[in-house]
């Protein structure tokens, strides 16, 4: 119950963040990666702004052994740099600049954006059902290490 | 406009205020690519719940404050060939690196996770490039 109230919460706060900072705003956003157009600063502030809290959080991490709720805090993260990441990450920047849209936004803005939304998160949803099977192929073609 | 980069500063308080709270509270990472994706591929189904409301959340407080809002066009293209690329290359993409703006991004590059920082360089500077590409020279976008 704890954790779904966690959860509602987060999410609330996250869909207000992205809405009020216009990262809803698809021109925003490619107005930022667009250095040859005029460009627009917000992307930077938002991330920064983003930061702040979330360094705190890390910090106050730690200090504790588990959650709120008992779970089991991250561990360190990994420091491999694999194919997958790299590929990965080259594809989704180039789907964020061709739309404008990463996929927290494309939730926040599903339900006033109109039917271009629909179609979008419906191709998002659809790849990441392809997903499994692409990143199986990556694993046969550069076998990890 | 002249003020909207303290929207952004205060919308992104809120974003990572938001990731705080899921990591604090729930232990985890808040990525929107992997609480959508582990829904998709089933890989995240023992906590399903968790994830739609995280998702609930996500989807509700913009209705909530819409009509709080001045400026709400979300400017999306109405090519809807250029929107099915791209959702399918940003699904295919953030699966595959396993996350995307709010989990290397936001979750990522404040732990100076070195994951999360090549990640975010990639994706920026492929979005860079892709804008030049599909705005200044095909023109499609």
């Amino acid at each position: 119950m704890l954790r779904h109230a966690i959860a509602l919460l987060s999410g609330g706060l996250f869909g207000s963040g992205l809405f009020i900072s216009g990262m809803t705003d698809t021109a925003k956003v490619q107005g930022w990666l667009d250095v040859f157009g005029d460009w627009d600063p917000t992307l930077a502030f938002v991330m920064g702004g983003a930061m702040i809290p979330m360094a705190l959080a890390w910090w106050m991490r730690s200090k504790r052994v588990t959650a709120l709720t008992g779970e089991p805090l991250p561990p360190a993260p990994s420091k491999e740099i694999d194919t997958k990441l790299i590929v990965g990450s080259v594809l989704f920047g180039i789907g964020w600049g061709l739309a404008g849209l990463c996929p927290g936004p494309s939730i926040a803005a599903l339900s006033y954006g109109g039917p271009g939304l629909y179609v979008f998160v419906a191709a998002m949803v659809t790849g990441m059902a392809i997903a499994p099977f692409v990143r199986a192929r990556l694993d046969r073609a550069v076998p990890a290490e | 406009m002249p003020i909207d980069w303290i929207w952004g500063l205060i919308g992104g308080l809120l974003i990572g205020t938001g990731g705080a709270v899921y990591l604090l509270g729930n232990g985890k990472i808040m990525g929107a690519s992997g609480i959508i994706g582990g829904l998709v591929d089933g890989s995240g189904l023992n906590t399903k719940w968790e994830r739609i409301l995280f998702l609930l959340g996500v989807a509700v407080m913009p209705v909530v404050l819409y009509p709080l809002y001045r400026d709400v066009d979300t400017h999306i293209t109405d090519n809807y060939w250029v929107l099915i690329a791209a959702g399918l290359l940003v699904g295919i993409g953030t699966r595959i690196a396993n996350g995307c703006t709010s989990g290397h991004g936001v979750c990522g590059m404040s732990r100076l996770s070195v994951r999360g920082i090549v990640a975010t360089c990639c994706y920026i500077l492929a979005g860079g490039l892709g804008v030049i590409l599909f705005r200044h020279i095909l023109g499609v976008i």
